[in-house]
């Protein structure tokens, strides 16, 4: 069966507080970076599939992000596939 | 006979001798339940208490949620029996799906260890039943991760159905509408940040926990008899 690698993104939806973004933010032009701005904190994740081919490999990231990686309350996601 | 009562224990749970404790005190009796128990027995209620489940990986109560243990909890939950989860275990009944929401982080990004003024707004779940609504109760707060949120639809919902059933007197987390706690649509499973077992002794600064307890255990003990359930 073939193996792809799969990239999950979770970010926090708009509207719910971000504070270690915000922190980071805080702190950029102390260190500057004056010009940077909109920082986002996330997780990001990447694990094997075995799946017949990429449609069925995303399905199955799809549906992992969905029930575990991410709260949709909360959070969205996106994922990325790469045949291995 | 006393309500039995089961309190949960997952790997990083560290609340559980306390809840027992405040249980007994108020004459129920208490049983731990490890996490990969299937059968919970003659348990009439059971209380998922705060820690650290599976060290909050990933986030708090995401892992707990596939525990074994939590296809029993759901079905005395679906079974109208009394849940109650205190602090992580709020957050793990919130990630269950028994309750509504979320908990994210605190404003300011700060962990918050202090006691904190409640007032009964509503008393239709199995921890406030027979309060009257206004009633301030002293309870102490302890989480990083108790920051209240859900869809506005969602907080409009709770609101009209009266089951915000606590809230904080001064917000000391950023928690939406100064929610403290929520129930389920039949008020059985109830989640709260504060900690009601460490507010169970003039030691500790506060007997006011005993009074939600009280009502937990009255609301257990009524489950047990057809005529409670109907009154």
């Amino acid at each position: 069966m073939p193996v792809y690698e799969a990239f999950v993104e979770v970010q926090l939806r708009a509207g719910i507080a971000d504070p270690q973004g915000a922190t980071i933010e805080r702190a950029l032009p102390a260190l500057g970076f004056p010009t940077v701005g909109g920082v986002r904190a996330g997780k990001s994740f990447r694990f094997r599939v075995e799946a017949a081919d990429e449609v069925q490999a995303r399905g199955t990231a799809e549906a992992l992000a969905d029930r575990l990686l991410a709260n949709p309350v909360m959070e969205r996601f996106s994922v990325g596939i790469v045949p291995l | 006979m006393a309500p039995l009562v089961g309190v949960v224990v997952f790997p990083g749970t560290n609340c559980e001798h306390d809840v027992v404790e405040a249980l007994e005190l108020l004459g129920a009796r208490a049983r731990l339940v490890w996490h990969a128990e299937r059968d919970l027995g003659d348990i009439d209620a059971v209380v998922v208490p705060g820690g650290f489940a599976h060290g909050d990986a990933l986030r708090p109560g995401a892992i707990a949620r596939f525990a074994p243990v939590m296809g029993a909890v759901a079905d005395m939950a679906a079974a109208g029996a009394p849940v109650l989860g205190i602090c992580n275990g709020f957050q793990v009944l919130t990630e269950a799906h028994l309750l509504p929401g979320a908990l994210q982080k605190n404003r300011g990004l700060s962990f918050v260890c202090r006691m904190t003024e409640l007032e009964v707004v509503s008393e239709r779940s199995v921890l406030t039943a027979g309060l009257q609504p206004g009633l301030r109760l002293a309870v102490p707060v302890n989480h990083f991760e108790g920051n209240y949120t859900a869809p506005p639809e969602v907080l409009d919902q709770l609101e009209a159905e009266g089951r915000v059933v606590l809230r904080y007197v001064a917000n000391p987390n950023g928690s939406a509408r100064d929610i403290a706690g929520i129930c389920s649509p039949g008020g059985n499973v109830v989640g709260l940040m504060p900690h009601p077992e460490r507010a169970s002794s003039e030691l500790l600064g506060s007997t006011d926990g005993l009074v939600l307890l009280g009502a937990l255990l009255r609301s257990a003990g009524a489950s047990l008899s057809p005529a409670g359930l109907s009154s």
